[in-house]
């Protein structure tokens, strides 16, 4: 079963829209430097509202924990359970971080603390999400 | 009426000082409804409606003030275990009406303004509308009281359950992921305290020794406390008390988080009386004085709040509690935070320190002895897995401990202060409760 499709909107669709190019991009504000995922209508640390550009990242990371869900709510998962849900930290900012299913990585077997590189995969029609494979 | 928005009660903000109605506001009673797991759709006297209605009578009864004194009535627009229920708690089968009699309001939905003609409340001056979660109610009724916007004030906590899986359905049932849930639901996280919690619980286990599974003398004690507390749902339904093997074998949510992790959504309403500490004096029962409240909301900086902020968090709203208190950690006697997920409890006691525990101290606490009996009696209401998904529990425990009426749950130690909070560690409030006005 597929995964449930991210929805983009007005603030949001620069971002599905590099994903879809297969580009993982994020806000970085240029007053205080510092990298914003999810994307906000301001900068979460200095609170500049104008100071927020798109830019790419490198999309490397660790994976600092993670958990198997076994009995989730989301209908469309169920047939996935059990399922890795990793938490990644971005090697540029490790305050950023991102949600990971971690596919390759069967259930259970998840290498805390091992890195991670981005990936993109389908889930809807014309619809990537980023995902996180274990490196090497 | 007027809404919360437009009154500006809360305390939610480092550096406020001690409370200046500190002492000045108590408790005078407080009413529980029966606690069934659901409502069974048909039965009308066991509506959350007609549990609020019989919450709030009991509440009156037990403080001594007749529905004619009473000028506020403070309700959080309930339905499924309240607003933080969220779109997603819209699993049951509805409407059960077809329009025009399309109003839930006394079946699964309750207000104040529906309580208040229900309970034939004629000088309510102050009902505000779009409230929050119990945890910030008491914080408003506080307030207000303190003011003076109203002088003897009903809070009520209707928290429905209806047939059907836990939050099945709605939005999560829905195979596009729109707003806020566009960063989490497309990777399996649907939202929730369970979430919010367990990859910090984890990492905790990570940074400071130890593993899951020594959460079981805390779930179990909390068991043990609500097998003592009359009106809970664990102590009318032939709940069995589980054992540590019982807790190691049950089955995972979301592994490592058990089912005994988590507490079991039910249905029934419970009411608190506040009124002046003046007034008070004059009532049934020993005044409770509320010494501070304090709310917090604090902003995620990224996808999910990592270990280091929940710490940041949680010592922040400790500070403010403590300073509006004008308390400290060796003052507090009764604490009973909020264990709807039993891997979030451990933050808010280390952050508070109680008893002395500090941060990585919490699972070798819990493998001491923290019986209601012994000289740690932690969570001595047993919370919302001892008694169900009540979101109350935690008050009424301290009121009773404080008035001395808490039965078999009565700890043995000084009990003069309580801190009682329905709280994630980012958003909700606080409140300290006191014996004595100062």
């Amino acid at each position: 079963m597929p995964k449930v499709i991210p929805v983009a909107d007005e603030l949001s669709k620069p971002f599905w829209d590099s994903v879809n190019q297969k580009q993982l991009v994020l806000q970085n504000c240029t007053a205080c430097k510092k990298l914003q995922y999810p994307p906000q209508s301001a900068c979460q640390v200095c609170g500049s509202a104008v100071s927020l550009e798109w830019k790419e990242v490198a999309g490397k990371g660790h994976i600092a924990t993670y958990i198997v869900i076994e009995d989730g709510r989301l209908n469309r998962r169920m047939p996935d359970q059990p399922y890795n849900l990793a938490l990644i930290t971005l090697d540029e900012d490790p305050t950023v971080n991102f949600y990971s299913n971690l596919p390759g990585t069967p259930p259970y077997e998840v290498p805390v603390g091992a890195a991670v590189e981005a990936t993109f995969e389908e889930v809807g029609p014309e619809q990537l999400i980023h995902e996180w494979r274990v490196i090497g | 009426m007027t809404t919360q928005d437009q009154y500006q009660w809360r305390r939610d903000k480092d550096g406020l000082g001690v409370w200046e109605h500190r002492g000045k506001v108590a408790v005078a009673g407080f009413g529980h409804s029966p606690v069934d797991r659901r409502w069974d759709g048909v039965s009308m006297d066991q509506t959350v409606g007609a549990y609020s209605i019989l919450a709030c009578q009991k509440a009156m009864e037990d403080a001594g003030v007749t529905p004619d004194q009473v000028d506020g009535i403070i309700c959080c627009d309930s339905h499924i275990a309240g607003p933080s229920g969220g779109a997603a708690s819209r699993w049951a089968p509805r409407p059960y009406f077809d329009p025009p009699y399309d109003s839930e309001l006394g079946l699964t939905l309750v207000n104040g303004e529906w309580l208040a003609k229900q309970l034939n409340l004629p000088n309510v001056k102050f009902a505000p509308t779009g409230v929050p979660t119990i945890g910030e109610m008491v914080g408003m009724a506080s307030q207000a009281v303190g003011d003076g916007r109203c002088n003897t004030c009903l809070v009520i906590y209707p928290c429905g359950n209806l047939e059907g899986r836990y939050r099945r359905g709605g939005e999560n049932s829905e195979d596009y992921a729109r707003g806020a849930r566009q960063w989490t639901v497309p990777w399996g996280n649907h939202g929730g305290n369970d979430f919010i919690n367990i990859f910090p619980h984890n990492q905790y286990c990570l940074k400071y020794g130890g593993k899951h599974d020594d959460l079981a003398p805390f779930v179990i004690n909390q068991q043990r406390n609500g097998l003592m507390t009359p009106w809970g749902f664990n102590a009318n339904h032939g709940i069995d008390q589980i054992t540590v093997e019982d807790y190691v074998s049950s089955r995972y949510i979301l592994n490592p988080l058990r089912i005994w992790d988590c507490d079991r959504p039910v249905n029934a309403s419970t009411a608190y009386l506040f009124t002046t500490a003046e007034r008070a004096q004059d009532l049934k029962q020993p005044p409770v004085y509320v010494l501070n409240h304090s709310q917090h909301n604090f902003r995620q900086r990224s996808t999910q709040a990592d270990l280091e902020v929940i710490e940041d968090w949680t010592d922040h709203a400790a500070k403010r509690m403590y300073e509006g208190a004008g308390l400290g950690p060796s003052d507090v006697d009764i604490f009973n935070p909020y264990d709807g997920y039993s891997v979030m409890s451990q933050f808010f006691l280390e952050a508070f320190q109680w008893h002395g525990v500090k941060r990585g101290d919490a699972l070798a606490f819990y493998a001491g002895d923290i019986r209601v009996e012994g000289p740690h009696p932690f969570s001595s209401s047993g919370g919302n897995l001892g008694n169900g998904r009540v979101r109350s529990a935690m008050y009424t425990d301290s009121i009773e401990q404080l008035r001395g009426t808490a039965g078999r749950r009565q700890v043995q130690v000084r009990a003069e202060t309580a801190l009682a909070a329905f709280t994630t560690p980012s958003n909700g409030g606080w409140i300290m409760l006191s014996k004595h006005p100062s």
